[in-house]
């Protein structure tokens, strides 16, 4: 296999993994207020996630270092083209990191109140804005003969893009609440189950419809065979939660939204961001890659140490695999 | 303002800003690591009750460190799309492997150590701290050798058709003389900050509750003292080196760091030179004979080429242009980070004395030592910051391409102001919300250290939960 589609294959993969994971946790984000019934019922929320969430944002960082090393003019066209999407999401991902950490270190309920605004928005900002920048990279957009985009942010708000964008939203909504209802006890528990039932019907909807569109886009015989997997997956969770499988319906979310997004890559490659300017214009995994010696390194290294990172992130969630409940939450403290 | 300009802007306040948080995360996971080892190996509370305490102003700082650092890795393709697409052969893989090595590591296993306190064999848990610890010097290796080439590019070829920079030697770039001495420089200058910090909290709750965990607070002055002259000491010879490799690389950075117009030999070290407001004449000079020599060259009478005869050189080798920095800024960063550093090491000496044998820190002026000797350092490393990069201009890739030519060319100034305005008014705000913090967690004092096996486990509170 050429060393650029290895890294096409790779980047998807960085791009999966971010959004399986930080997907739930972006979820729980978004229903804090509206699951949480008081301080500690949130704080048990937040808990679930406490230990492995940051771990998890680390995917998307080594997603944008590895286009940067393997595709610098992916990097740079994307980067500097979908310029005030990203500022948003920048400032989403930066208030709700802080919000995570400072939540809890005053006891004052205006002061956490403030913060649980933090996390639902700057959860929800990314989720739907991820969504609306893949659709678009899909899609296609304007990119001129100097690989420069010359769109802006309203170009991306297409329907097609606000579609995708919705398509994320949910999938995340349901992660994050069916792997609520295995990682809480009791009443959460129950209620984050029924939660998903009903967000994940609407899932369903819009995300076959997405799909389905996307085909018609820039599909190929493998791309809808990846988008009935995902289908099918989405529909498997919802069975799962509905008898209470909850350990089967995360299994079920988390390969929806991978197969998903497989199935975006998978109909996109060998483009990287096609143009709708001109079919030339486009950037493609050869035209914006680097050069195979740099591609050589930097698949040792990958080789090397993406199984070590595998390794150690699952044993997090193995130390930390039991339910937590609301009556774990310390009585309360801060300074 | 020019989106150039913008772009200039945005990327020293958020580099500045990130920088603040870096240093003192670096130190501090380790001091924090040696307190808790001091804990596993005597079983002492003391020093359980200094990790939880710096653990949790550790966490504070650290949690800003994170955030502010997404934008970094973004804002090279946001705002600088022409560098990226000229240097992400070469500049993209250290930026790449810096995430896969270090930030999966430091992320990870804070979390791990976080919520681990309960989970976790007490060994096992110190041990994620430590890696955690490990973790942000790797990190700092990385991009270190990222930032050394733009200062010294190696191990690469142009190539014309694509116009842009190849790689052709992986590890010269990360051998990068540059990078070998600024990596070690970067991270004792991190614990010097962090030792500051360690001792500058202990001398405030010395001073303000004399009463209160006293030995425990003379404990941790000590150490962040010791921390301080030990980094001191370390940062001065590195820094010494340092200055030696980047006379040899980029000389203009070494004059202008000087304000030296003419070549001379042997030359001198000025300490206090007031010049005309475009920093190109020279009015007032109190200068020490020699020691610029030394200093540059490594002997007394090196020669030292000053900033006329460079530039006359550079427009020979590059063209008509001018290649001078803003000599003032060089000039007085690199004074005031050396003045700084010093001043921090005399606190230091200073609070050593202070708490001997048992003793306490007296008089009203002790709250101002413990707010300003934290400052130092922060100031020091901001300004060696400033001077690093101010130092290369008019270069973004020094002899290769130019700052102006690095920026995006089609991302508008108004959205690079939107971006500048809205990271700044964030930025700080969130600086007033951690300073609030780190106070109100210092002025809670050293947390009492919990019942053990209390309740079963399922029942058992989650400990240092959100």
């Amino acid at each position: 296999m050429e060393l650029t589609t290895i890294w096409f294959a790779l980047i998807a993969i960085l791009w999966i993994g971010y959004f399986v994971l930080e997907g739930f946790d972006f979820g729980v984000g978004i229903l804090l207020p509206f699951l949480g019934r008081g301080d500690r019922e949130r704080r048990a929320l937040i808990n679930t996630i406490g230990p492995v969430w940051d771990g998890n944002e680390v995917w998307v960082l080594v997603a944008g270092g590895a286009t940067f090393a393997a595709f610098p003019e992916w990097y740079a066209t994307l980067f500097s083209g979908f310029y005030l999407a990203l500022f948003l999401i920048l400032v989403a991902l930066i208030v709700r990191g802080v919000a995570f950490e400072f939540r809890s270190k005053r006891p004052d309920p205006a002061w956490r109140s403030r913060w649980d605004l933090a996390i639902f928005g700057g959860s929800l900002l990314p989720a739907f804005l991820w969504g609306v920048a893949f659709a678009n990279i899909v899609q296609g957009v304007p990119i001129d003969a100097r690989h420069q985009f010359t769109g802006d942010l309203f170009t991306l708000l297409n329907p097609y893009g606000l579609l995708g964008g919705l398509t994320l939203l949910a999938l995340f909504l349901t992660h994050g609440a069916v792997f609520l209802a295995l990682k809480t006890t009791g009443d959460l528990r129950r209620r984050a189950n029924a939660w998903a039932g009903r967000l994940g019907l609407a899932a369903a909807v819009v995300a076959v419809l997405f799909l389905a569109w996307t085909q018609t886009i820039r599909g190929g015989p493998a791309s809808l065979a990846l988008s009935v997997v995902a289908a099918v997956a989405l529909v498997g969770a919802l069975l799962a939660n509905r008898v209470g499988r909850e350990g089967w319906a995360f299994v079920g979310s988390a390969v929806t939204i991978a197969v998903a997004v497989a199935s975006l890559f998978v109909g996109l490659f060998p483009n990287v961001m096609p143009s709708t300017l001109d079919v030339a214009y486009g950037l493609t995994t050869t035209n914006a890659a680097s050069t195979p010696y740099t591609l050589t390194i930097m698949t040792w290294v990958a080789v090397v140490f993406t199984p070590l990172v595998l390794i150690y992130q699952g044993w997090t969630y193995w130390v930390f695999r039991r339910r937590v409940a609301v009556e774990q939450i310390p009585a309360d403290e801060g300074y | 303002m020019s989106a150039l300009e913008l772009a200039r802007w945005q990327f020293g306040i958020t580099t500045v800003y990130h920088f603040l948080f870096v240093p003192l995360t670096i130190g501090l996971a380790f001091l924090v690591a040696g307190f808790q080892t001091a804990w596993v190996r005597t079983d002492n509370p003391r020093y359980l009750r200094l990790t939880r305490f710096y653990g949790e102003l550790f966490l504070i700082n650290f949690a800003l460190g994170v955030v502010t650092g997404i934008v970094q890795e973004f804002q090279f393709g946001m705002n600088w799309s022409a560098y990226s697409r000229f240097v992400g052969d070469i500049f993209g893989a250290p930026l790449a492997i810096e995430g896969l090595l270090a930030f999966f590591l430091e992320s990870t296993f804070l979390g791990l150590w976080i919520f681990g306190w309960d989970r976790l064999p007490k060994r096992v848990h110190l041990a994620t701290i430590w890696i955690a610890a490990i973790g942000t010097v790797l990190s700092a290796f990385f991009i270190l050798a990222a930032n050394a080439w733009m200062q010294h590019p190696v191990g690469y070829q142009l190539n014309a058709s694509v116009g842009r920079a190849e790689q052709t030697d992986f590890l010269a770039v990360l051998t990068n003389p540059v990078a070998v001495i600024t990596f070690p420089h970067t991270i004792v200058a991190a614990f010097l900050t962090a030792g500051a910090f360690v001792a500058g909290v202990a001398l405030w709750r010395l001073w303000r509750h004399p009463d209160l965990d006293a030995d425990a607070f003379r404990t941790a002055a000590r150490v962040g003292a010791w921390t301080v002259l030990v980094a001191a000491l370390l940062v001065l010879v590195t820094g010494d080196q340092q200055a030696k490799v980047m006379t040899n690389v980029q000389p203009m950075k070494m004059a202008a760091a000087e304000a030296l117009y003419q070549t001379e030999q042997p030359a001198s070290f000025s300490i206090f030179t007031i010049g005309s407001l475009d920093g190109r004449t020279e009015l007032f000079s109190l200068r020490i004979p020699n020691v610029l020599s030394f200093l540059a060259t490594g002997s007394l009478d090196g020669k030292v080429e000053g900033i006329n005869d460079l530039q006359a050189g550079y427009q020979a080798t590059y063209g008509p242009g001018d290649y001078v920095p803003y000599v003032p800024l060089t000039y007085w960063s690199f004074r005031l980070m050396i003045g700084m550093g010093a001043l921090a090491a005399l606190g230091a000496v200073w609070i050593l004395w202070a708490v001997r044998r048992r003793g306490l820190p007296i008089g009203r002026w002790v709250m101002a030592v413990a707010v300003i000797l934290p400052l130092l350092p922060l100031a020091a490393n901001s300004l060696g910051w400033l001077f690093t990069e101010m130092g290369r201009q008019p270069w973004l890739v020094f002899g290769l391409m130019q700052t102006s030519a690095g920026v995006s060319p089609t991302t508008s100034a108004a959205e690079v102001l939107i971006s500048v305005v809205g990271f700044t008014l964030l930025y700080g705000a969130l600086a007033a919300v951690e300073v609030g913090l780190l106070f109100r967690r210092i002025r809670a004092g050293l947390p009492e250290t919990p019942a053990a096996g209390a309740g079963d486990e399922v029942d058992r509170p989650v400990a240092f939960s959100y």
